[in-house]
């Protein structure tokens, strides 16, 4: 199954975004083995460069580990993982917000309706 | 990083008319790259340069340091617009043939891409289709061990299935030492496959950039950029 990417945003920043969603999603639990990258690539049906570059990028945030002989992994540091998913969640909250806020909502408001919304989703 | 193409003002006329003009251009080597441009740009009068089927008005051609003939050729697996195979023979035929003629042709390999394809290697090419022809032909282009892989038109003909099996093939065919040119005015298709791009536009070179450079500054497509850049 290709992945599906948006038009208007690099297509490695999205293969970063997909491959941090598996790890966080525990798709890829802390300290496992990556398919290899043409595996990758493969399955992305994207250029296995670009798929490179994506690994590169997670190796750099800490959340991949390139072992020389036995591949890519993982990080067993869960802490790292917990980290680096924080600060997603907390990007995303941010980025809706700043749209709530331009709608000309306060606060209080919008913590009363999400508090409304969530109850009524019975998490 | 080593430059398997090299051109510099590189020019072809055909009587009065200037099909490329002074083309200045450097690949480097392990990437997978779109040659880009509507119809009558000249992409395919760019190719055939590359594979010595034409000759240069001006301007000059390296491939991996070699001029085009004989040395560049070995290493340049080349897929036509047209297929040239004698219609009579059947694909083992075509097979042994190639193998005869290619030192880094591999058999096996071109055996294994027609099974996936669903063609039967006994039958002769004048009992295929248009299609089925064309798949042939990249099997064998794909079956050797090339430095340059020069694809003009290669999912053109062909089903959207038998096209996501073609990107799947180069994807799995490529290597950092190898490098792959496809022609192509179908890009969504094949955009995410894409290292970088060249565009040529009247027979000249108006764009040549990576893909995600292109979605980074412009903030779209390498689709839709084209559509903007050659709108009609």
């Amino acid at each position: 199954m290709p992945w599906n990417f948006e038009n208007d945003r690099p297509i490695y920043i999205q293969l970063v975004e997909r491959i941090q969603l598996l790890i966080f999603s525990g798709t890829y639990p802390a300290g496992t083995k990556l398919p290899s990258v043409r595996d990758l690539a493969n399955e992305a049906a994207v250029n296995p460069n670009t798929m490179q570059r994506a690994l590169a990028k997670l190796e750099e945030d800490g959340l991949i580990i390139t072992q020389r002989t036995s591949g890519r992994f993982v990080t067993e540091d869960e802490k790292m993982i917990k980290k680096a998913r924080d600060k997603l969640v907390q990007e995303q909250i941010n980025e809706f917000l700043v749209k709530i806020q331009d709608l000309g909502f306060g606060k209080e408001e919008v913590l009363a309706i999400i508090t409304k919304m969530l109850e009524e989703m019975k998490i | 990083m080593s430059t398997i193409l090299e051109c510099k003002g590189l020019t072809k006329t055909f009587g009065r008319k200037k099909v490329l003009s002074n083309i200045d251009l450097e690949l480097e080597t392990g990437k997978i790259i779109g040659l880009l441009g509507p119809n009558g740009s000249g992409k395919t009068t760019f190719i055939k340069l590359v594979n010595d089927l034409l000759t240069p008005t001006a301007g000059e051609i390296r491939i991996a340091g070699f001029k085009p003939g004989v040395e560049s050729k070995k290493i340049v697996s080349y897929l036509p617009e047209k297929t040239y195979l004698n219609e009579w023979m059947k694909v083992e035929q075509i097979i042994e043939f190639f193998s005869d003629f290619y030192e880094d042709f591999h058999a096996d390999k071109a055996y294994e891409m027609l099974q996936k394809l669903n063609l039967n290697p006994g039958d002769r090419l004048k009992t295929m289709s248009k299609g089925m022809k064309e798949k042939v032909q990249l099997c064998l282009v794909m079956a050797r061990q090339a430095k340059l892989y020069l694809l003009d038109e290669p999912i053109g003909g062909v089903d959207p299935a038998a096209r996501d099996y073609i990107l799947e093939t180069i994807i799995n065919n490529y290597n950092k030492d190898s490098t792959i040119i496809i022609s192509t005015h179908l890009i969504a298709d094949i955009e995410k496959v894409l290292d970088y791009v060249i565009f040529l536009k009247d027979g000249e070179l108006v764009l040549s950039s990576f893909v995600d450079e292109i979605r980074a500054e412009q903030g779209k497509s390498v689709d839709k950029l084209f559509k903007e850049v050659f709108k009609c």
